[in-house]
């Protein structure tokens, strides 16, 4: 009796949750589709569809601001964060839904931003509750744009031997050094960079997670010209800057001073998420398939490759979904490395693959039936190097989750 | 929301079956099977049965443990860790799904009391649309006449579930396998399991034994068969995980040139990208058991999905295993040739990577 009273209540409890997402996804979807401008839906998006935000960003237009506004009022820009900073405070369930509407009615994200993938989750990891509230709803809001300051010349896959070093003058740093593969410096609003505060520390324990203005004086930033003819990475040097070591009593450094590490490590799972979940989406949710099917592809042998992109795709973001539940459940460690190896290869080959399909007129930097795929397909062969190779993610997979023997 | 992690009585019913199979039936077994020339050991089938494992999809009140198809996809997955023979998916998945579909008993198969086999296909690639053997009517039911091929346990069973046409369309018999007008010839397949090709020549059999409806064959055949391709997937997972523990074991032992071998960046790698590929692999198994148990008939896409990753990943895993091991991963002396033969056969049952993926393909409104 005690037993079936507990089952009909756990049955019942299930049947609340699904009709109460049930209400949310109907909602959800009414408000998106009253909501999204007419120009940033049902179509495909390119890489200039993408709301940054910031001080100086320029909207492309009204109903991109108009967007990324209504979503901030709803904390939509940041699903999952919690309400108090900015977030909608979305559950794992109901963010999925969301993510669905908006991919089902086909409308560009409102915003996009290392402040949203990178520093935010590590904001709320690591950081002060004084630093979460002042920081995190300008990111939600899209009022400050954030770039991020790890790689330099001599310190690529091997992050953890930056050079770049502050010098501890009693109330503030003074940093000397020099960044590479800074996505988007020249554009940014302030920087969240790896930064040595201990040259006699091993290499891992000197390191600090320090958040700079970008308007400081001595940050020079110079961007480099990538073989897509875009230059979404800069080389930020730093010549003397003055850091504060409090910004009116919020911390510079987030985390412990020296603990850098941690933040990083943290950041750099959350990073191969994003990028083996192809997190910007610049495919505007269609799959190739949708494409190509568009296109009355009829080529066996292109079929035939989409076909197994097709099947390795849906397999992949189920396991984009899987990883998520198990990160909720205590962690997933290094094994998230295998998201960013196995995603961005999987990115790799759909843009191969639509080029192959496009035949000729593909190849135009412009092209009026693929817009700017070129571009963008020769933009994806920075995917499985940026962010740790992929050779350096089998490496984590070898040693770290099947702990093979080290030479 | 439903999640694609294990939920504690899954992670319980995985550890019960694997301590149970860990003892009960190594990879020894398969070579003790194939030595004594038969294509499973009953003795072992009876433990299965007595553990609740024939009833996994059989409704209590018959007798059944009823733990849904992500639960067997489970059992099946740890039965393919270690190449584990037995009528599991041809009796317990698929026979007893088709019999429920259409509301028969299955009580007998929840105790163990009937082996099943499923007889659709009749040409080297499965194809269940383009069946011709014939069923022909014959005073109060019909004449069966035609031939079957790779029939899983199709030696060893008390019945047969046949697809046969009728002039009202396809339609599902359930057979006595020693019933007058039918033989069984072993296949002899290189998985040393049970196979058989069969020729039914002119069975008689009542309108009882059809399974539904006379032309309606695909109310149970369709349910049956997703749940088998669910769960032969979950096998090749688990042959896949088995063949890479090997391996992966192996890497950490094996020295040549004074050195460890699993210390070689270009094994490293390629068993880094192995261990992805199942695991990309597993969040297709494991969706299908969900939406099986959930959304049945919304589940065709997400099961040719599973079937279609696993037939390749196994194929990975067994052919990395072998040339991984160098020479002893080809002697018969050693198991991984095993589960080179076993992913081989499994990839090919119940419609192969090519046969699924354009399952995929035109769900998602591709042309192919």
């Amino acid at each position: 009796m005690a037993e079936a009273t507990a089952d009909e209540m756990a049955g019942g409890e299930a049947q609340g949750e699904a009709q109460e997402l049930a209400a949310f996804r109907a909602e959800i979807a009414q408000w998106i589709d009253a909501t999204a401008p007419a120009d940033l839906r049902g179509r495909d998006f390119s890489e200039d569809d993408i709301c940054w935000g910031g001080k100086t960003f320029v909207f492309k237009s009204d109903g991109q601001k108009a967007w990324m506004e209504a979503c901030a009022e709803r904390g939509l820009t940041a699903p999952t964060w919690p309400v108090e900073y900015g977030g909608a405070g979305l559950s794992r369930a109901q963010d999925k839904i969301f993510s669905e509407e908006m991919a089902r009615l086909r409308v560009k994200k409102p915003l996009d931003s290392f402040g949203l993938w990178m520093l935010g989750p590590a904001l709320l990891a690591f950081g002060t509750e004084d630093q979460k509230r002042h920081f995190l709803p300008q990111i939600t809001r899209g009022e400050i744009r954030w770039c991020q300051g790890y790689s330099e010349p001599g310190a690529g896959s091997d992050l953890a031997s930056v050079q770049t070093f502050a010098e501890d003058k009693g109330d503030h740093w003074v940093v000397n050094g020099q960044k590479i593969w800074t996505s988007y410096a020249d554009r940014a609003d302030w920087i969240f960079a790896l930064i040595r505060t201990d040259r006699d520390a091993p290499k891992h324990k000197g390191i600090s997670f320090m958040l700079i203005d970008m308007e400081s004086a001595g940050v020079t930033t110079k961007p480099i010209k990538l073989i897509s003819g875009k230059s979404p990475f800069c080389e930020t040097f730093f010549d003397n800057v003055k850091v504060p070591k409090d910004y009116d009593g919020l911390s510079s450094i987030v985390g412990e001073q020296n603990r850098g590490w941690d933040v990083a490590k943290h950041l750099l799972t959350h990073e191969r998420e994003m990028i083996g979940g192809g997190g910007s989406g610049l495919t505007g949710g269609r799959t190739v398939g949708a494409v190509l099917a568009d296109e009355d592809q009829n080529d066996p042998v292109i079929l035939s490759r989409a076909m197994k992109l097709e099947i390795d795709s849906i397999a992949m973001s189920l396991t984009l979904d899987r990883y998520k539940d198990l990160a909720k459940q205590g962690g997933v460690g290094d094994a998230s490395a295998m998201l960013k190896y196995y995603g961005t290869e999987l990115n790799k080959d759909r843009f191969e693959l639509l080029m192959a399909a496009g035949g000729s007129e593909a190849l135009k930097w412009d092209s009026a039936d693929h817009g700017t795929l070129a571009p963008e397909w020769l933009r994806t062969k920075a995917n499985s190097i940026e962010g740790g190779t992929s050779e350096v993610m089998l490496e984590i997979l070898s040693k770290r989750v099947l702990d093979l023997p080290v030479r | 929301m439903t999640t694609l992690v294990a939920t504690e009585d899954e992670m319980m019913l995985r550890d019960a079956a694997r301590g149970f199979l860990d003892g009960a039936a190594p990879v020894a077994n398969l070579r003790g099977n194939r030595d004594a020339g038969r294509g499973f050991d009953p003795a072992l089938w009876t433990e299965m049965v007595k553990m609740g494992w024939a009833g996994v999809l059989v409704p209590e009140d018959q007798g059944g443990s009823d733990m849904g198809f992500a639960a067997a996809n489970i059992l099946s997955e740890e039965m393919g860790k270690t190449l584990v023979a037995s009528p599991f998916l041809s009796t317990a998945v698929i026979a007893a799904t088709a019999l429920r579909a259409v509301g028969r008993d299955a009580s007998h198969i929840a105790a163990g009391e009937a082996i099943y086999a499923l007889a659709v296909d009749e040409g080297a690639k499965f194809n269940p649309e383009t069946s011709a053997l014939r069923a022909e009517a014959y005073r109060n039911g019909f004449k069966l006449t035609g031939t079957k091929t790779f029939v899983a346990e199709g030696a060893g069973a008390d019945r047969i579930l046949v697809l046969a046409r009728a002039n009202a369309g396809l339609t599902l018999f359930d057979i006595d396998a020693k019933a007058a007008g039918v033989s069984r010839t072993k296949m002899d397949l290189v998985d040393h399991r049970d196979h058989a090709d069969l020729v039914l020549d002119g069975v008689e059999v009542t309108g009882e034994d059809v399974v539904g409806e006379v032309g309606g064959a695909m109310c149970a055949l369709a349910p049956a068969l997703r749940a088998g391709q669910a769960a032969v997937s979950a096998e090749l997972l688990g042959v896949s995980a088995g063949a890479f523990g090997m391996t992966t074991g192996y890497l950490k032992e094996r020295k040549q040139f004074g050195v460890t071998i699993g210390t070689f960046q270009a094994l490293q790698h390629r068993a880094a990208h192995l261990f992805c590929e199942i695991e990309v692999t597993t969040s297709a198994v494991m969706n299908a058991g969900r939406m099986l148990d959930e959304t049945p008939d919304e589940a065709a896409l997400a099961v040719s999905l599973a079937k279609a990753r696993a037939s390749e990943t196994a194929g990975l895993a067994v052919r990395e295993g072998v040339q991984m091991h160098g020479g002893i991963g080809m002697t018969d002396e050693y198991d991984m040739g095993f589960y080179m033969k076993r992913a081989r056969v499994a990839a090919e049952w119940l419609g192969d990577y090519g046969y699924h993926a354009a399952q995929v393909a035109r769900a998602r409104g591709m042309a192919a």
